[in-house]
């Protein structure tokens, strides 16, 4: 039985709308023609016009990017070699602070990771720039990463892989052939959460640039300070239709799958 | 030697990268504030030998924190901090429960959906999520403009730069930590045990406290830590929605670092601020290993 | 008792494909194999049998060279296994999950072995199309094993872990994931496929009856030991101990003292009742302790007092437990044992004739029980 009542029918609605309500709202006011963003004065499409001519945008976007890519794609070879470590390498010295050192970055407050790794580059002599952006976002996100790849080891079958090696694999062939074909989507997953932090990322690259590169997070916050702006409205706009569309059709392709693979296991228990 | 290689390198990465910034500022935090580059001293050098590195810790020193309890700056900043993380867990938790109550209590084919529904705004920009709500509390923002329509107030209220215009953003923005470890433990909860208590004499609310909301209690501490601790080092809502009233000791540190170019005390705040943190997180991994235990 | 055919362990000639000489093997302070000697030879059909935690995976997994002996050494066809790691062992394991590869076929899955050989394609194809016909899966080769019945992964597992037709091969609780029936039906093919390949199998069980269905010799364990290895028909027969007794079937288990008279050995078991005999081989002290162990199926049950039994005693039956096929009657004596007596339902109910609360006489011959020291 499921207590479905006017109560949870409210709470429900009331709750979305609060989720949605102020993404919706920015969505349409996009469209509006004028410049005082709180006064509709009819549908214009000018400011995405005016964003796609802003070439301080185009290149935060572009350097945004470049980062997301080479430090979410680093992140998940890291993070996918930490989380075997925790999961299958039993114990060795220092397994406790190794531990730690993955856990403690996703509680850690940002400013502080942000202002250490400053401390450090400058300590170094590296000059700042996309390449100490990379460094420290792979830093953060390869412990997000190995947090959803080990949640997936965890209950991967172990004697899959004592399979292989009885079947002549090396270990690495092992990990190759079985291991990472099956945990294939919590890497992707993991992949796609460490470019969404880049990505989102605001105080951690704010720290760690240099004047070279500006990301569009740190543009979009140098812009905003100063009020609200149609533009950024418009980019706005286009950056959630991206997530929108990305999130929907992950899930339609899952929810197929499964779908698809209960159906089948209902078929091969039937007898022929 | 492939073991080793596999440990190694994560291992060397987050030595590198985590544990030795980390070192950087305590020693900083140590250190005094110079016109120099980089502007603190003292500086180490190891090429002075043994006795170079002698006088280096000598003349590390306390002096920062000493500073921060001279300064009341920081003390309020702190309590402050710890007063607007309580205020706006509380208030999330009142807005999470009832959402994740409804959630699990609708029909298992809409639940994936609704899940979904939850998931998406974690996948969008934080920045724009908070953005989103400057538009609408601002003096001429759409609640005014709702508000005055309706007749409930006859001037603007001032909302946007306020400490009301924080906790609305920080409800905001985590409610989606909030909502899901309650939904995954109302989920799991087995509807006859509510019958069953209706069948021994308990009315739908009391029922709903005394077995409900025990068999969430663990979905509410995760929730409730999940909240808590990322926002006593909150930057970017204080800064676009908080007013100069609003002291955060996330804020303070940013522009103790950037407007005021003192990394010392910078450094000291940070040390201080995680060990403000260091308590709940403690807490919350045990309830974490706990409720791990107990699933066996 | 008959001589099985096929006795290769009574030859003193043969030598042992496997061999374990002393081995012990320790997690932390846990002993779960405590200095164990065995040889099992070639085209054996070994079953290790006992409750969990007896070490019988151990030994299995130890064979496979994923657990390495903490003392000891295992040889496998004359060679020390010491520091051989699994994929270049001899040896294939079928999984007690199956562990079949979920993202590869059912084809993919048997050829997986044989492409880590570097084989070329032709031998390959070969080889996979045998294995499919032999475990009667062709139809199924293109499917993936989510795809398939659970009977059906349990061949895909055994035509897996066979391709590479290894000397031996483990199996570890093959059959525990099928429901009943299905079990029954695949031990049958089990023998048949081993009989046919000549490989030497090796068999974790904890189901007796699966290990006394298919195995040349079952060694039942406890405890990281070896408490008796012998063919099926010994085991049952002539248990060596109450341990192996009581785990295999049901017995009945009276203790008392040792009194040899002559060629048979009487047992003092309780006061006013008469001695029970038996014949034994092994010799017995006056007054030693002694345990007379007989199945229930060798104890006969009747209303009236039996002529020419050697042992004969007085009870009341206390409970029934109708089977089907047979029945068991619990007897309650006077000194209170409880003996179980187990006739075939040969009749129809209405003709029998023994019910709850009867007095009524158990008999069984002096050859019918073993004498046990432990």
């Amino acid at each position: 039985m499921t207590r479905f009542s006017w109560f949870n029918a409210t709470a429900l609605t009331l709750g979305f709308a609060f989720l949605y309500m102020p993404m919706i709202i920015l969505v349409i006011y996009s469209f509006n023609a004028s410049k005082l963003v709180t006064v509709w004065a009819g549908f214009s499409t000018q400011w995405y016009g005016e964003l796609l001519r802003n070439e301080e945008f185009l290149s935060a976007a572009w350097v945004t990017l470049k980062v997301a890519v080479m430090s979410s794609t680093i992140a998940t070879v890291l993070g996918t070699m930490a989380a075997y470590v925790l999961v299958r390498a039993g114990r060795f010295s220092g397994r406790t602070l190794f531990s730690g050192m993955i856990y403690a970055p996703l509680v850690m407050p940002e400013v502080i990771t942000g202002l250490s790794l400053l401390l450090l580059f400058i300590g170094i002599g590296l000059d700042r720039g996309v390449l100490t952006i990379v460094l420290a976002h792979t830093t953060f996100s390869m412990c997000y990463v190995s947090v959803v790849v080990s949640s997936r080891l965890v209950s991967f079958d172990k004697s899959l892989e004592e399979a292989a090696l009885d079947l002549g694999c090396s270990p690495f062939e092992a990990f190759r052939l079985v291991t990472l074909p099956i945990i294939a989507p919590a890497v992707i997953s993991g992949w796609l959460l460490a470019f969404t932090l880049s990505l989102d990322d605001l105080v951690i690259a704010s720290f760690t640039t240099g004047p070279s590169a500006t990301t569009l997070p740190i543009k979009i916050f140098s812009a905003v300070r100063l009020g609200v702006s149609p533009e950024i409205n418009a980019l706005s706009t286009i950056m959630i239709g991206i997530v929108t569309v990305g999130v929907i059709t992950a899930s339609l392709i899952t929810k197929q799958a499964a779908v698809r693979q209960a159906r089948e296991e209902r078929m091969a228990e039937r007898p022929a | 030697m492939r073991r080793f290689v596999l440990i190694a390198v994560p291992y060397l990465w987050l030595v590198a990268l985590f544990l030795i910034p980390f070192v950087i500022v305590l020693k900083i935090a140590l250190s005094d504030v110079a016109l120099a580059r980089p502007p603190y001293l003292p500086q180490l050098d190891i090429t002075g030998g043994w006795d170079s590195i002698r006088t280096f810790f000598s003349e590390l020193d306390f002096e920062n924190f000493w500073f921060l309890t001279t300064d009341d700056l920081y003390w309020k900043a702190y309590l402050s901090s710890l007063q607007i993380a309580l205020f706006s867990t509380t208030l999330t938790l009142l807005v999470g429960y009832p959402i994740a109550y409804g959630m699990a209590r609708a029909a298992p084919e809409w639940r994936p959906t609704l899940l979904m529904l939850v998931i998406l705004p974690f996948w969008t920009s934080f920045l724009i999520r908070v953005y989103a709500w400057m538009g609408i509390l601002s003096n001429e923002g759409l609640l005014n403009q709702f508000l005055l329509w309706l007749g409930v107030i006859n001037e603007p209220l001032t909302i946007l730069n306020t400490n009301a215009a924080v906790y609305i953003g920080i409800v905001y923005t985590y409610l989606p930590f909030m909502i899901l470890p309650i939904y995954s433990a109302l989920e799991r909860m087995d509807d006859s045990l509510l019958e069953a208590a209706e069948d021994l004499g308990c009315s739908r609310l009391s029922a709903f406290w005394l077995v409900t909301i025990p068999l969430s209690k663990n979905g509410i501490i995760a929730g409730c830590f999940l909240v808590f601790i990322p926002v006593i080092g909150e930057f970017v809502i204080p800064s676009l929605l908080g007013g100069s009233g609003t002291l955060m000791i996330g804020k303070v540190l940013w522009e103790e670092f950037f407007s005021n170019r003192d990394w010392p005390v910078a450094s000291a705040v940070a040390v201080i601020l995680l060990l403000i943190l260091v308590i709940p997180i403690i807490l919350f991994q045990r309830n974490e290993q706990k409720q791990r235990e107990a699933e066996g | 008792m008959n001589q099985p055919v096929f006795a290769t362990w009574n030859d003193p000639d043969a030598k042992p494909l496997i061999q374990f000489r002393n081995v012990t093997k320790r997690f932390g302070d846990f002993t779960a194999i405590d200095d164990l000697t065995q040889d099992i030879f070639e085209k054996e059909f070994f079953a290790l049998l006992g409750p969990s935690g007896c070490g019988k995976t151990t030994m299995m997994r130890m064979l496979a060279g994923f657990d390495m002996p903490s003392e000891g050494q295992i040889f496998i066809a004359g060679q020390d296994m010491a520091r051989i790691p699994p994929n270049k062992r001899a040896v294939n394991m079928m999984f007690q999950s199956y562990a079949l590869f979920p993202h590869l076929s059912v084809w993919d899955n048997i050829a997986f072995g044989l492409k880590r050989e570097g084989k070329d394609k032709e031998a390959i194809n070969a080889r996979v199309e045998e294995m499919l016909r032999l475990t009667r899966l062709s139809k199924f080769a293109k499917r993936k094993p989510h795809q398939i019945s659970g009977g059906q992964r349990q061949r895909v597992a055994l035509a897996r872990s066979l391709a590479k037709a290894p000397k031996l091969l483990l199996l570890d609780e093959p059959l525990g994931a099928l429901d009943k029936k299905l079990r029954q039906d695949t031990q049958f093919e089990l023998m048949d496929i081993q009989e046919k390949t000549g490989t030497t199998f090796v068999i974790v069980t904890h189901d007796q009856e699966e290990a006394m269905t298919v195995a040349s010799r079952v060694a039942v364990m406890d405890e990281g030991r070896i408490i008796q290895v012998a063919t099926p028909a010994q085991i049952y027969e002539a248990p060596n101990s109450v341990y192996v007794a009581d785990f295999i079937g049901d017995v009945n288990i009276i203790s008392g003292r040792a009194k040899p008279t002559g060629e048979k050995v009487a047992i003092q078991w309780a006061e006013g009742q008469p001695d029970i005999l038996g014949t034994t081989t092994t010799k017995f002290d006056a007054g030693q302790e002694i345990h007379f162990a007989i199945r229930p199926e060798k104890v006969a049950i009747s209303t009236e007092e039996p002529l020419d039994a050697a042992n004969k005693l007085q009870g009341k039956v206390l409970d029934i437990a109708y089977l089907g096929n047979i029945s068991t009657y619990h007897v309650e004596l006077p000194t209170g044992h409880v003996i179980k007596a187990q006739t075939a339902n040969t009749r129809r109910l209405s003709r029998r004739q023994i019910t709850w609360e009867d007095p009524v006489w158990i008999s069984f011959t002096d050859t019918a029980g073993v004498l046990l020291e432990r």
